[in-house]
């Protein structure tokens, strides 16, 4: 039986799918009794997704401008 | 393996029809890849090289760099992914040029011990502390409170710079574990650890932040 502790150090092995099925097996026996541990797992797919979601920025409107007028420079040399 | 990110602004351009219209001299198509992607080279860049002017050089140079290389580009892996090797690229050759390396070229992980504090633990490994309810679990929620993010930021801004990089290229960017190893040069264990360590904080600052009394 795994402890509470070691599925804070297996979790990142099993989201990202790089255990072997007897750890893997270990793990959800844990899970199936533990909600702490759930709640645990499920907090770190939630900051995963969180992740992929953070804002982006567009450039300035100066460094686009420089970045276009590079592409203009190199649209001007033979290709 | 998860694709996010590009696929809303391309629609069905694929990485091959941008390509040809770059090279057709489409500037319309061209703005709208720095507008894709300028933010996210900086991004990737900050961990690597240290400094703000530093990256913003760096990503400069990078843009040059991919203009040179468009005509190469033959789509064995994403557009996205070609041009995070372009920047790795020239941060090693600006590294190599300071006579220093990237900081995970050449690494162990540097932490060790647990990433959750053993006094949360009981002396048989159970939960003496148990990760504390947020109230609110699901990404989309989290995403609608702005400081969710802001949080996420901040945290992962404070990151070891070997951390930062990993998490920002498998998470944040979503490429391929092994994608990931490869950009890096890292092992897969490494690279593991590295994610792992990252991770947890990051869970760990959103407990803190958003965890309920109990
Ligand atoms: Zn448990």
């Amino acid at each position: 039986m795994l402890t509470c502790q070691q599925v804070t150090e297996l979790v990142t092995r099993y989201l990202e799918g790089q255990m072997e099925w007897r750890q893997r097996v270990a793990f959800w026996c844990h899970l199936a009794v533990c909600p702490h541990c759930r709640r645990y797992v499920r907090q770190m797919r939630v900051t995963i997704a969180t992740l992929g979601k953070l804002p982006e920025e567009p450039p300035p409107p100066q460094e686009r401008k420089a970045l276009l007028e590079h592409y203009r420079a190199w649209s001007q040399k033979p290709e | 393996m998860r694709t996010h990110g590009d696929t809303a602004w391309l629609g069905s351009d694929s990485d091959q029809e941008l390509v040809q219209r770059l090279l057709r001299r489409d500037e319309a198509a061209f703005v709208r890849l720095v507008d894709t992607y300028h933010f996210r080279l900086l991004r990737l860049a900050l961990p690597l090289v240290g400094s703000r002017s530093v990256a913003e050089e760096t990503v400069q140079d990078t843009w040059l760099a991919i203009l040179d290389g468009l005509a190469g580009f033959e789509g064995r892996c994403s557009l996205k992914t070609w041009m995070f090797h372009i920047l790795l690229n020239r941060a090693r050759s600006r590294a190599a040029k300071e006579g220093r390396s990237l900081p995970f070229s050449a690494l162990g992980p540097a932490e060790e011990g647990p990433v959750e504090e053993p006094e949360r633990f009981t002396a048989a490994g159970m939960w003496a502390v148990p990760p504390s309810p947020w109230g609110v679990e699901s990404p989309e929620a989290l995403v609608l409170r702005g400081e969710a993010m802001e949080c996420i930021e901040e945290v992962l801004a404070q990151l070891p710079a070997n951390q930062r990089a990993v998490v920002t290229l498998r998470d944040v960017e979503g490429l391929a574990a092994e994608e990931v190893r490869e950009l890096l040069q890292l092992s897969e264990s490494n690279q593991r650890v590295l994610l792992h360590r990252g991770r947890a904080k990051l869970r760990r600052a959103l407990e803190e932040r958003f965890g309920e009394a109990r």
